[in-house]
């Protein structure tokens, strides 16, 4: 059986690699050159071998994967070697204290990095840590709810625009007045948030009975609105070119330098994160944390269990965009400059991703998302021309073999352990399928 | 006066019309069956009695009050729960979680737990498994959660829509006793729409039997079981 299916995969990784050598041949063997009008055709033919063996490499090797994968689903989870080694890390964190010490010497890495790593590395690290706000936003919206949205990046310019706009308005006014500028960001922060949830209670009365593609098409036209509104109006806004000279958040009076200021942020942008995951952890737990997730699993059910449908949606999506605002301010904080173009399709793209791979719903699939997607290709600069096409590789690799995500949701699984009682039903009979 | 009452219910989807003018009514303590065949529009009825589909015309009445223009949530609220076609249970939510959510309306936590005790004395095969996914559940289970889900909501009137869709006749006859059991011992009114005309006769007082959209018969349960033109047509005898 086993030999038969190897015989079969190699059968069929050979004959696509004949498929593949014709394919590219006029592409990668032949190559043509025009010189004094004549055209010259040459042949690379040494060429030809390292393109059949490389397509029967690759067809071969992902065609064992998924048989793996397959074969991996028939076993119960909790067998193989990486299965072992969480469970094991799992049991060590149950121990008070090791779970005491791992919770140090993170905290001790969190404190010190700006200072042991330098300017670069810690701006790097602010820009990550506003996409793990960003990320935990609309994992709300995402994860918990199931509302797919497409124009989150909307809200993130709203809460950027706040920041940017209070200074372009205001911020004369504060330096006349002799009081330090940096005091707007403090204000921004809770304006910016508020201001967000509004626009998200503004989208979500138009998407109120869509779903699926039509929503995802709504909140995409929203975000490019958004994006298009902030461009054009230019006597407001700055249009392209944007506002700068944003200034720092304040620090009792002190314009601190550049590095300092850095140092700064980054300790902002960690305690907004420590701020954003308790809020989201009390989400999940709560009554409304409930609905969201009934809500995501069966609509009509939901509306009859009294949940008003209406109401969930709206501080569905005013919940998430709270946080883009929130993000929004520190960017505008971090940059000292806005411009449209950092609140594109692509931004909202990006975050969603961080949501998927990391895993959908899960608050460290959240975070580790975020971080993998944003600091990943900051270290790999060499392959920054690659960068779409990895991540769309790192997305069909992640839905085929880990379609949870990297770092999936804890959702305890319970499995039925007693004695079976009389009529013999075990789990999953009367044709029903467990879904997962 | 009737706990609930419809009266010239007008019901239709865009241009068709499925509900041609029903009237029934449900006295506080009966179980009230409404049988008829495959888009006969019973479940349009329950729709139409929960506010997710909009009527047309006529009105429904829970003890007194209009209640054709109310969300669904509202009417949750005025003690009207039900189980939806199709069990429609929260497949990635535990058993718990499940029945949680039926209780979303209400405050009072301690009863919420007396209530809870109850339904799994009502369904031991959910408290062994009330912290397996609901997904993973059978079609008996997944039914007997969605009953017990509705239970949660501590309901005036229970409104079940096809119980018995889908399942084994012994489970069918299990889920009928016990929604019997719910109506005498826990005073539920039970309004009861079914394909399955035998079963659903038996437990209830009175039927109305639904042909195109209007009401054809009614009647006392007993009589309807009795009445040869059911018997020919619903019941197969």
């Amino acid at each position: 059986m086993e030999r038969n299916k190897l015989f079969r995969d190699l059968r069929t990784s050979l004959i696509i690699a004949a498929w593949f050598s014709f394919l590219l041949f006029p592409l990668l063997v032949m190559k043509v050159s025009v010189t004094s009008g004549a055209a010259l055709v040459r042949f690379r033919w040494e060429r030809l071998p390292g393109i059949a063996v490389a397509a029967f490499a690759l067809s071969f090797a992902w065609r064992r994967a998924l048989e793996w994968n397959e074969a991996r689903g028939d076993k119960p989870s909790g067998a193989g070697p990486i299965a072992a080694l969480t469970a094991r890390a799992r049991s060590a964190l149950a121990v008070k204290p090791i779970r005491l010490s791992v919770s140090a010497v993170l905290l001790a890495v969190v404190a010190v990095y700006p200072f042991a790593l330098g300017m670069y590395h810690t701006n790097i690290m602010i820009t990550a840590l506003i996409y793990v706000i960003l990320a935990l936003g609309l994992n709300i919206v995402v994860g918990l709810g199931g509302l797919l949205n497409l124009g989150y990046a909307a809200f993130f310019a709203v809460g950027a625009y706040t920041y940017g706009l209070l200074w372009k308005y205001a911020g004369p006014a504060f330096v006349a007045a002799g009081v330090d500028p940096g005091w707007l960001f403090w204000i921004a922060l809770p304006t910016a948030g508020v201001l967000a949830a509004v626009f998200g209670a503004l989208l979500s009365l138009p998407v109120l009975r869509l779903r699926g593609d039509y929503l995802a098409i709504i909140t995409l036209a929203f975000g490019e609105i958004v994006r298009m509104v902030l461009q054009n109006s230019g006597a407001v806004t700055g249009g392209a070119t944007g506002i700068s000279l944003i200034p720092r958040p304040w620090f009792f009076g002190l314009r601190l330098p550049p590095r300092q200021a850095a140092t700064y942020i980054y300790y902002i942008a960690v305690a907004l994160v420590a701020l954003t995951v308790f809020v989201v952890r009390r989400i999940e737990d709560s009554r409304v944390g409930r609905a969201l997730e009934a809500m995501r699993e069966d609509e009509i059910a939901c509306e009859a269990m009294g949940v008003d449908l209406v109401r969930n949606k709206l501080v569905t999506f005013s919940l998430g965009a709270f946080w883009a605002g929130i993000a929004g301010v520190l960017l505008a904080a971090q940059t000292t400059y806005i411009n449209p173009d950092s609140f594109t399709l692509w931004e909202s793209i990006t975050v969603l991703m961080a949501v998927v791979i990391g895993g959908t719903g899960s608050i460290p699939g959240a975070i580790g998302g975020a971080l993998l997607l944003k600091l990943l290709p900051e270290y790999f600069r060499p392959l920054a021309q690659y960068r779409m096409l990895i991540y769309g590789i790192a997305m069909i690799l992640v839905i085929i073999f880990k379609p949870d995500g990297l770092f999936p949701r804890n959702r305890k699984k319970y499995t039925f352990e007693g004695a079976p009682s009389e009529g013999g039903a075990s789990p999953a009979a009367d044709g029903q399928e467990a879904r997962r | 006066m009737a706990l609930m009452e419809l009266r010239d219910v007008c019901t239709y989807y865009g241009n068709i019309q499925a509900l041609r003018g029903i009237s029934l009514s449900v006295e506080e303590g009966e179980i009230v069956t409404l049988i008829g065949a495959n888009g006969a529009g019973k479940t349009t009825t329950l729709m139409s009695i929960c506010g997710i589909a909009q009527i047309r015309s006529g009105s429904v009445t829970l003890d007194g009050e209009d209640i054709s223009r109310k969300s669904p949530h509202s009417i949750v609220a005025m003690g009207l729960s039900q189980v939806p076609e199709g069990r429609r249970i929260f497949p990635q939510l535990t058993v718990l979680e499940n029945l949680d959510m039926g209780a979303f309306l209400r405050r009072d936590k301690a009863m919420v737990r007396v209530d809870l005790e109850e339904v799994f004395d009502l369904f031991p095969r959910l408290a062994e498994r009330r912290n397996q996914q609901g997904g993973t559940l059978s079609g008996g289970e997944q039914q007997m959660l969605a009953i017990s889900r509705a239970l949660m909501a501590r309901p005036r009137i229970l409104l079940l829509d096809e119980p018995s869709l889908g399942l084994a006749p012994l489970i069918v006859q299990n889920i009928f006793e016990i929604i019997k059991r719910i109506n005498e011992e826990r005073k539920t009114t039970v309004f009861l729409v079914e394909q399955n005309a035998n079963m659903a006769l038996k437990i209830a007082d009175k039927g109305y039997v639904l042909q195109n959209g209007s009401i054809r018969m009614a009647d006392s349960a007993e009589r309807l079981l009795a009445n040869e033109e059911v018997r020919k047509a619903y019941l197969g005898l």
